[in-house]
């Protein structure tokens, strides 16, 4: 199938693409992201392939009990385990992982108080929980982007929804929902979330719930301006005129024109997302204890001074993060400004 | 011949200004309106800037809800027409617009754009619909296999011209032009106008032409309405308004119309003043404070929009003579 594309948005791609920064950005943050939704394979404690008696087996996908392995005990098994190990070294051979501990392992050998510094096998050391801090960074930017996604995209759907019948609509409807967001903006946040965390210990979702409920305001000042200035398009009229119905003139019309500011605001946002997430988790309010998350990884580093490793590994990998967002943000405003693309 | 359209006493007030406490002020953008439009005929509507004559298009179509009167198409009232009843009907009636840049979506094929409002009706299939698309480009001059450029590849009078397209392919009895060509080159001004005038007799349109430019109402209507202030002052056939209007806001209107030949010069008479804000109207009628012929009874009194001779319609209280 030939992608269709219209002209404006093959000159708007040629734009971005013109932007080397931006564009490589965007691959380079790809390239990261892709790499983080297989940290399962990169970072865990349970080995690839295990050959065992000529038979293979898959630990990262199956849970196997020890007794596979010539083990005692029915339970699954611990590859990590010296006994196990070493039956599976005399029965056939293993294939680990690049890092062999997941985000949760404790490096029982350390020898030493943690935080550990690094080391050949810690290659960025370990946290004050003896937990491999390159593990915990690998799932710890999946996590952050995940969540950073997951609250872009919720919040964007709602927030362009809401905007959208304020600006079409218009008249009484557009002045009462200001006020009621207005009123909305003025709740102080934090407050609210330090309170709401107290009572609750979030996870994942009841953690992006709470942020949906103040970040979902973010765009709808900007749809709902490009609303209002589409409804008096001259094309829009020239639609109602041909009788179409509300809905079909919003979304072949209207929607496509707000759809510009939207997306040229998404990477913004989404940074916007993950530094909200890193925040909270940096004050303890976020993600629950134990889950790898970069701003616990700050926290922690905070705490622990002499282990400079933990502060700088995770302050370079939210400021890459979000430098990479950023530079991809400013790529797409650019590729979409009216005064470059006509 | 019967009434396409006819219009009685419309009027559509706008609020402006005014907040949660402070009433708003009203502008009585269009103040009792009354024509008609006859099946094929081409009825003018002109006036200055600002004198309700978009408004009254918009009104006819019912883009717009008017606040008072009523509007009749093929003798049947659509003044409250609402919901299904009225989509059906907007197919009878179509709108070309001023701008032919604006007044198309940039994001859409031509072909799209002028097949849009035939997706309306679900027994018209694709095949069916792209045929029609097709009859219709090649009626206004355009070439079918154009169909999947987009509107910025389309000079200013092609674009025009696939606004056209876009009104005649839904097959309307009317068609509201609201100043169709103001935005064209003169060139391009009457290659329109004769493709306007050639559909109407084609296919049996009903045209209302809303235009500030009185040589082409002059050249292309029937009857002309002539409006000022949200109320029309003179309604009369094409003939009688350019020789003998009886209004004196029609005769200096007229009388300045250039006459593109050396040396002939026609009597002049300038208007004194700007036109009044139709936030805050003169009293009575309200060309009194321009008006030459302006006496006491002008300030004090509206005058009636009455029946001069036969179908000569103005709203005045002195006449002019024939």
């Amino acid at each position: 199938m030939r992608l269709d594309l219209s002209p404006m948005t093959r000159r708007r791609l040629a734009a971005f693409r013109a932007n080397r920064r931006g564009f490589w950005s965007l691959i380079g943050f790809l390239v990261l992201f892709g790499v983080s939704l297989f940290a399962e394979f990169l970072a865990n404690d349970r080995p690839l392939l295990v050959s065992y008696d000529g038979r293979l087996y898959a630990p990262v996908v199956a849970d196997y009990p020890e007794t596979t392995f010539g083990g005692d005990f029915p339970t699954p098994a611990d590859y990590r385990d010296p006994y196990i190990a070493g039956k599976i070294a005399a029965h056939g051979w293993v294939v680990w992982p690049p890092v062999r501990f997941s985000y949760d392992t404790v490096n029982y050998d350390l020898g030493r108080p943690t935080p550990a510094p690094p080391s050949a096998v810690n290659w960025l050391g370990t946290d004050d929980q003896g937990r491999d801090v390159v593990a915990r960074l690998i799932y710890g930017f999946r996590i952050s982007v995940l969540f950073g996604l997951a609250l872009t995209l919720s919040s964007s759907a709602i927030g362009v929804a809401a905007g959208a019948v304020q600006g079409y609509l218009g008249g009484k409807v557009d002045l009462i929902f200001q006020r009621f967001l207005e009123i909305w903006g003025g709740l102080p946040q934090l407050f609210i979330l330090i309170i709401v965390t107290s009572m609750i210990v979030p996870g994942f979702w009841t953690l992006l719930i709470i942020l949906l409920l103040f970040g979902w305001t973010t765009l709808i000042g900007v749809v709902r301006a490009e609303f209002l200035r589409a409804r008096n398009f001259e094309y829009v009229r020239a639609a109602r005129a041909l009788g179409l119905s509300d809905v079909r003139i919003v979304v072949r019309h209207v929607l496509p024109n707000a759809m510009v500011a939207t997306i040229t605001f998404l990477p913004f946002v989404l940074s916007g997302a993950v530094v909200a997430l890193t925040s909270l988790d940096f004050l303890g309010l976020g993600l629950p204890p134990g889950s790898p998350s970069l701003g616990d990884l700050l926290r922690q580093g905070k705490e622990n001074l002499q282990a400079p490793w933990l502060g700088l590994s995770g302050f370079l990998v939210v400021a890459v993060l979000l430098s990479l967002l950023v530079f991809v943000g400013e790529a797409v405003r650019d590729a979409f400004d009216p005064r470059k693309t006509r | 011949m019967a009434d396409i359209l006819a219009v009685e006493n419309l009027q559509k007030h706008f609020e402006y200004g005014g907040g949660l406490l402070r009433k708003p002020r009203l502008v009585r953008a269009v103040d009792g309106v009354s024509f008609s439009v006859r099946e094929g005929e081409t009825i003018g509507l002109v006036g200055e800037s600002g004198c309700g004559k978009s408004t009254t298009g918009r009104l006819a179509m019912r883009l717009i809800d008017a606040t008072a009167g009523s509007i009749r198409f093929a003798g049947a009232d659509i003044t409250r027409l609402g919901g299904r009843p009225l989509k059906t009907l907007r197919a009878q009636m179509q709108m070309i617009f001023q701008d032919p840049h604006s007044s198309l979506d940039p994001r859409m094929k031509v072909g799209d754009l002028i097949g849009e409002g035939l997706r309306l009706f679900p027994e018209i299939d694709a095949a069916a619909r792209a045929g029609r698309i097709a009859e219709a480009m090649e009626r206004v001059g355009l070439r079918p296999e154009h169909a999947d450029r987009y509107p910025h590849e389309f000079s200013g009078g092609q674009r025009q011209r696939i606004g056209i397209a876009r009104a005649i392919v839904m097959t309307p009895k009317l068609v509201v032009a609201d100043e169709p060509v103001s935005a064209l080159d003169v060139s391009i001004q009457a290659q329109v106008i004769n493709l306007l005038e050639r559909l109407r007799s084609d296919l049996g349109l009903s045209y209302l032409f809303i235009s500030h430019d009185l040589g082409v109402v002059e050249h292309i209507s029937d009857r002309i309405v002539v409006m000022y202030l949200g109320r029309v002052v003179e309604f009369a056939d094409c003939r009688a308004i350019f020789r003998h209007p009886r209004h004196p806001y029609t005769k200096t209107l007229i009388s300045a119309i250039p006459i593109p030949r050396f040396g002939v010069k026609r009597e002049r008479i300038p208007l004194t003043g700007e036109v009044p804000s139709p936030l805050d109207p003169p009293s009575g009628c309200h060309f009194h404070p321009r008006c030459p012929f302006a006496r006491e009874r002008c300030r004090t009194e509206t005058p009636p929009f009455r029946r001069l001779s036969d179908g000569h319609w103005i709203a005045c209280h002195h006449p002019l003579e024939d």
